[in-house]
C-alpha cells in the first residue's frame, strides 16, 4: 500500500496497522483525527475537506521521510480523507512502527502537527444552522490560545 | 513574455470566482512579480499580504524564479488534520 494517501473512502484503521506491524516492531503508534462537533463556540454538523491532492501526497511523503530521518522510525503510514464527513467521523489517520514506544509515539506527534503547518489540505465547516464556512487556522490563532 | 495558469483553491477559489487563471510573465518572473498580478485580480482585495505560492508541487520563496510551463498553485491558509 502506497504510505502516504488522500482518500476519498472511510479510513480502515486496521489495515493501517497490519501494514506497519513486523517482527523487529515492538511499537505501533496510532494518531487518529474525528470530526468534532463544536468549533469556537459553534454547533459544527459536517466538515467538507478539500484537498490540492497531486501537492497533499508529495508533502505528506516529504514528512514521513523527514520522521523516519529524525526519529528512525522505518514503517509509516498515513491517510487522510477528503469529502464531506459527518460529526465522530476519522479524517486522518496516521500509524508509525518502531521497536521501542517513544520513537513510534514522537513520530505521530510530529507528522500531525507538521500536516497542519504546511499540508494543503483545507476545511469548509457546515453549522447546524446551516451556515458555512471555511476555517482559517491562521486567524483562530490571533483570538484564541492553543487547546 | 508567456502565460502561466495558476490553480487556485478552497477560500481563494471563492474569492476569485475561479478555480484557475491564466496571468502573462515576463521571462525571468518572481514569485512576487506574480503576487502582484494576482493581487490586481477581480476579488482578491481580500487576499492576505503575503499569500503562501507552491512551485511544482514545492512552496516558494518570494524572489524564486517561475519558469514556463511551471505548475502554480496559490495556497490559502491549510487546515488539514
Amino acid at each position: 500500500m502506497s504510505r502516504a494517501s488522500i482518500v476519498t473512502r472511510e479510513i480502515d484503521l486496521a489495515r493501517l496497522v497490519e501494514a506497519v506491524r513486523s517482527p523487529s516492531h515492538g511499537a505501533i503508534s496510532i494518531f487518529v483525527g474525528t470530526v468534532r462537533d463544536l468549533n469556537d463556540g459553534r454547533s459544527v454538523s459536517a466538515i467538507e475537506y478539500s484537498a490540492y491532492t497531486a501537492m497533499a501526497q508529495e508533502e505528506l511523503e516529504r514528512i514521513a521521510d523527514e520522521s523516519e530521518k529524525r526519529f528512525g522510525v522505518s514503517a509509516v503510514v498515513i491517510e487522510h480523507r477528503i469529502g464531506v464527513l459527518d460529526i465522530s467521523e476519522t479524517s486522518i489517520a496516521i500509524v508509525a512502527a518502531h521497536p521501542h514506544r517513544a520513537p513510534a509515539m514522537d513520530t505521530t506527534r510530529y507528522i500531525i502537527e507538521e500536516i497542519k503547518k504546511r499540508v494543503p489540505i483545507w476545511k469548509m465547516e457546515h453549522y447546524s444552522d446551516g451556515t458555512r464556512e471555511w476555517v482559517d487556522p491562521t486567524r483562530v490563532a490571533k483570538q484564541t490560545s492553543p487547546a | 513574455m508567456y502565460t502561466v495558469t495558476v490553480q487556485l483553491f478552497a477560500s481563494y477559489a471563492e474569492l476569485l470566482g475561479s478555480t484557475a487563471v491564466e496571468l502573462p510573465l515576463a521571462s525571468g518572473a518572481t514569485v512576487n512579480d506574480l503576487l502582484r498580478h494576482i493581487r490586481a485580480l477581480p476579488g482578491a482585495g481580500r487576499l492576505p499580504s503575503a499569500p503562501r505560492i507552491a512551485l511544482n508541487r514545492t512552496f516558494a520563496t518570494p524572489d524564486q524564479i517561475i519558469e514556463a510551463g511551471d505548475e502554480i498553485a496559490l495556497i490559502p491558509p491549510v487546515a488539514g488534520g
